[in-house]
């Protein structure tokens, strides 16, 4: 791939910031930090997907149970990983930056959960085993996302996010297909399926372990998005830079707006008539415009701000909307409403990420973050019930107008509260 | 494999504790240790998967033999799970000797559920892919020949067939939704064998709630049982965070529904009390079911004998007692309890999932 042939020179001054460089082009390299990082979710998600990808007919053929009773603990477990999410974030900023330490427990939990499944032959126990899965991915994401901020120069920070997010949906790609190999190797061998998706998840811990740096040091050269900042431990730690409400505001008012990928998938096989056997095929679609997209609309951010690709997405997502919304039958439609979709999430998904970061202390990054991703979440599922509710009561075109004309508002908005600081040399 | 394209740690910005080649050979050597015990784990795996295609000592014994559909000599067919070589094929055994020897079809049919009635079966079944599997529906007659099939958008999990044999239903669990979800949404279809009409998902239905029509984007059906006159059925309607117990009128397509709190109904032979399994308050939120039996007439609810938590749709073995499955060491053992709450559960037989009685 790209991200390859393009990265730092090997003898990159030792700083936890390479931002600290002057004249940094914008062809930068992308980190090896973030690389590592990617590689790490890669095979993180290689892990985790192959798992997802047999639990249904694990339960049903393996265990003779029905999947269903999750399907009712979702919102639980969801609510949840927010307030752990929370939690990662804060404690990872705490003593100048656990960021790696919190990361690792985070991977290192959804690994042991692996082989927990081969033991966990009842409903309780495989829903036990899934909320402990859960809450490492809680706890990662936010120190995750602080690491690939701080440790990119602001002015590439959209294409290492994007690069990021790349390498992360190529394991979610490939995790299913793995399974399904091992699966046709052994026949019905899930225990064979839970055993290497263990092993592969104790090799992203690996990876994290070795090539991904520790603390951001409080060495002679402080990061300098955070200069003036005294000593982290000294400060009060639970208040929050006012630069993390604006994005958290636009962030949670679009979020409001944002239908859920099921109804998505739901309208478009409905409204346009794909069949149902292609029903599980809908999400690799957007799956794979995302993997494609996520770079160079990262790169595109760096380059004329990442608040503007931002709220261009969520325009992406209101064309989603409104191919949804139109009778046209046209053979092509499928297709180019998955291409916008995962163009959505290519240039929201890590952009605003990287657009939060802009703006926050290097010592709160990852409490920032937490709450701009908690935030955003939050809203969706409000949007959820919603958009559900309205659904039943007035159908499904009705329910999509609604939602369209609030992302259009909310986009609009957005754009007005928008931090003003899209150029990364405002930080801090 | 993916561990080899990490970013060059020698491009590592930061000054290290241990020297690049250290960290290295620590991956190396890491990635060495978990491929050959993830090698030894698929190998094994396969090994088992040899090692079931033989008869384990002390499991039920298993001859291959003639299997009909046709009624007469009360007889049950399931899914056999038992090791050896007719492991998750069709199996038959004697009603009154459910754990003695078992028949499997002479023609290896492999289903992961199946119902059967008056001659006709359903046999869910996975078709191997190259990049992955599907699943299908087939239609059997009563030798076991293959009379239609029909895709199956998910992985299945109910099947039923009328008493007349006339009709057929199945229900599968439609994942993929959402991304690193647990999210489920069910589908439920209804074949006509006597013409091939599909309704491929009862959602096409009207609904009729509390005597009004209703619409719902969130309506999930499944566990279909049918009623004798090849007309009526009853089946689980879920919205809104509730299940219903439904009657189902396949000529006017509707759905009416009758009773709160009813999953996988199952049809007692004279058409008066449904079994089924109720999500009881104060049970953990992922294993609540019980088994009650509603008498239609009166809305009374009986609790039955067994008090683990069933996950299955229960077959009527005759007017007084049903058969179901729980998780066992093969996969699923069957059991028995009354019908009308008194009693204590049996097992009728290991290694066994799916039962229909002829």
């Amino acid at each position: 791939m790209y991200v390859a042939d393009s990265r730092a020179t090997p003898s990159a001054p030792a700083s936890a910031e390479p931002a600290a460089r002057p004249g940094a082009g914008r062809r930068r390299a992308v980190g090896p930090t973030v690389l590592a990082l990617g590689t790490v979710s890669l095979i993180t998600d290689v892990s985790s997907e192959m798992v997802t990808a047999v639990l249904p007919l694990y339960l049903v053929a393996g265990l003779g149970l029905s999947p269903l009773g999750f399907g009712l603990l979702d919102g639980v477990y969801n609510g949840f990983s927010a307030v752990v999410r929370l939690l990662g974030g804060h404690v990872a900023d705490r003593g100048g930056g656990r960021h790696k330490t919190v990361a690792v427990i985070g991977y290192g939990l959804s690994a042991l959960c692996k082989p927990l499944l081969l033991v966990a032959g009842s409903l309780p126990a495989i829903g036990a085993v899934l909320a402990a899965d859960r809450t490492g991915k809680g706890l990662r994401t936010a120190p995750r996302d602080a690491l690939i901020s701080l440790s990119s120069e602001p002015a590439a920070r959209g294409r290492a996010f994007g690069v990021h997010r790349a390498m992360d949906t190529a394991g979610a790609l490939l995790g299913p297909l793995a399974a399904f190999l091992i699966l046709r190797a052994t026949v019905d061998g899930y225990d064979a399926v839970f055993t290497v998706s263990f092993c592969v998840a104790v090799l992203g811990v690996v990876v994290l372990v070795l090539f991904v740096p520790g603390r951001t040091r409080s060495d002679p050269a402080p990061p300098p998005p955070a200069p003036a900042e005294p000593r982290p431990a000294d400060r009060p730690r639970l208040r929050l830079p006012a630069t993390v409400v604006r994005p958290t505001v636009c962030a949670a008012l679009l979020g409001l707006a944002t239908v859920s990928d099921a109804f998505v998938y739901l309208v478009l096989q409905r409204q346009l008539g794909v069949p149902e056997r292609w029903f599980a095929l809908l999400p690799l679609g957007t799956a794979a415009a995302f993997l494609l997209l996520a770079a160079p609309l990262g790169r595109l951010a760096d380059r004329v701000g990442a608040w503007p690709v931002f709220l261009a997405g969520h325009g992406a997502l209101l064309a989603v909307y409104g191919l949804l919304l139109t009778h046209a039958h046209s053979p092509a439609l499928p297709y180019a409403v998955l291409l916008l979709h995962g163009t959505f999430y290519a240039a929201t998904d890590g952009v605003l990420m990287a657009a939060a970061s802009t703006g926050l202390p290097a010592d709160r990054r990852s409490t920032g973050l937490a709450v701009v991703q908690t935030g955003q979440a939050l809203a969706r599922f409000a949007c959820s019930l919603g958009f559900g509710a309205l659904w039943t009561a007035w159908g499904d075109r009705s329910a999509l107008a609604v939602a369209a004309v609030l992302l259009a508002a909310a986009a609009t908005v957005s754009y007005i509260l928008r931090p003003r600081t899209t150029k990364a040399t405002a930080s801090a | 494999m993916t561990s080899r394209t990490t970013g060059g740690p020698q491009a590592d910005p930061s000054p290290r504790l241990i020297s690049t080649r250290a960290r290295l050979t620590v991956l190396v050597a890491a990635v060495l240790a978990l491929a050959a015990v993830a090698t030894a784990a698929v190998l094994h795996a396969s090994a088992r998967a040899e090692r079931r295609d033989q008869a384990r000592p002390g499991g039920p014994a298993v001859t291959s033999g003639q299997l009909s559909l046709t009624p007469g000599g009360r007889r049950l067919v399931f899914r056999n799970m038992a090791w050896g070589p007719h492991r998750d094929e069709l199996a038959t055994v004697p009603a009154g000797a459910p754990g003695g020897p078992r028949t499997a079809t002479s023609t290896g049919r492999k289903c992961l559920r199946f119902s059967a009635s008056a001659g006709t079966g359903i046999c869910l079944q996975a078709v191997h892919g190259t990049l992955a599997d599907t699943y299908r529906a087939t239609v059997l007659d009563a030798r076991l020949h293959e009379k239609a099939h029909y895709p199956v958008p998910g992985v299945p999990s109910r099947a039923r067939v009328s008493p007349s044999g006339r009709y057929a239903a199945w229900t599968a669990f439609v994942g993929g939704d959402s991304y690193a979800g647990t999210n489920f949404s069910t589908r439920a279809a209804i074949l006509d064998t006597a013409t091939g009409k599909l309704t491929p998902t009862l959602e096409t239905y009207a609904i009729v709630k509390d005597a009004k029509p209703y619409r719902a984007a969130d309506a999930n059906f499944w566990g279909v049982t049918f009623d004798r006159d090849d007309r009526h059925f009853y089946a689980t309607l879920a919205t809104h965070g509730a299940t219903y117990l439904v009657r189902g009128d396949l000529r006017r397509r509707t759905v009416t529904t009758l009773h709160r709190n009813v999953e996988c109904p199952s049809l007692s032979p004279d058409g008066t009390r449904v079994a089924y399994k109720k999500r009881v308050p104060g049970l953990p939120a992922d294993a609540p079911w019980r088994l009650y039996v509603l008498n239609l007439s009166t809305g009374r609810e009986t609790p039955l004998a067994e008090t683990r938590s069933v996950d299955d749709q229960a077959v009527w073995s005759d007017a007084a007692h049903v058969t179901y499955a729980l998780p066992g060491d093969y996969g699923a053992d069957l059991y028995s309890v009354p019908a009308d709450g008194s009693g204590t559960p049996r097992r009728l037989a290991t290694a066994a999932v799916s039962p229909a009685y002829l």
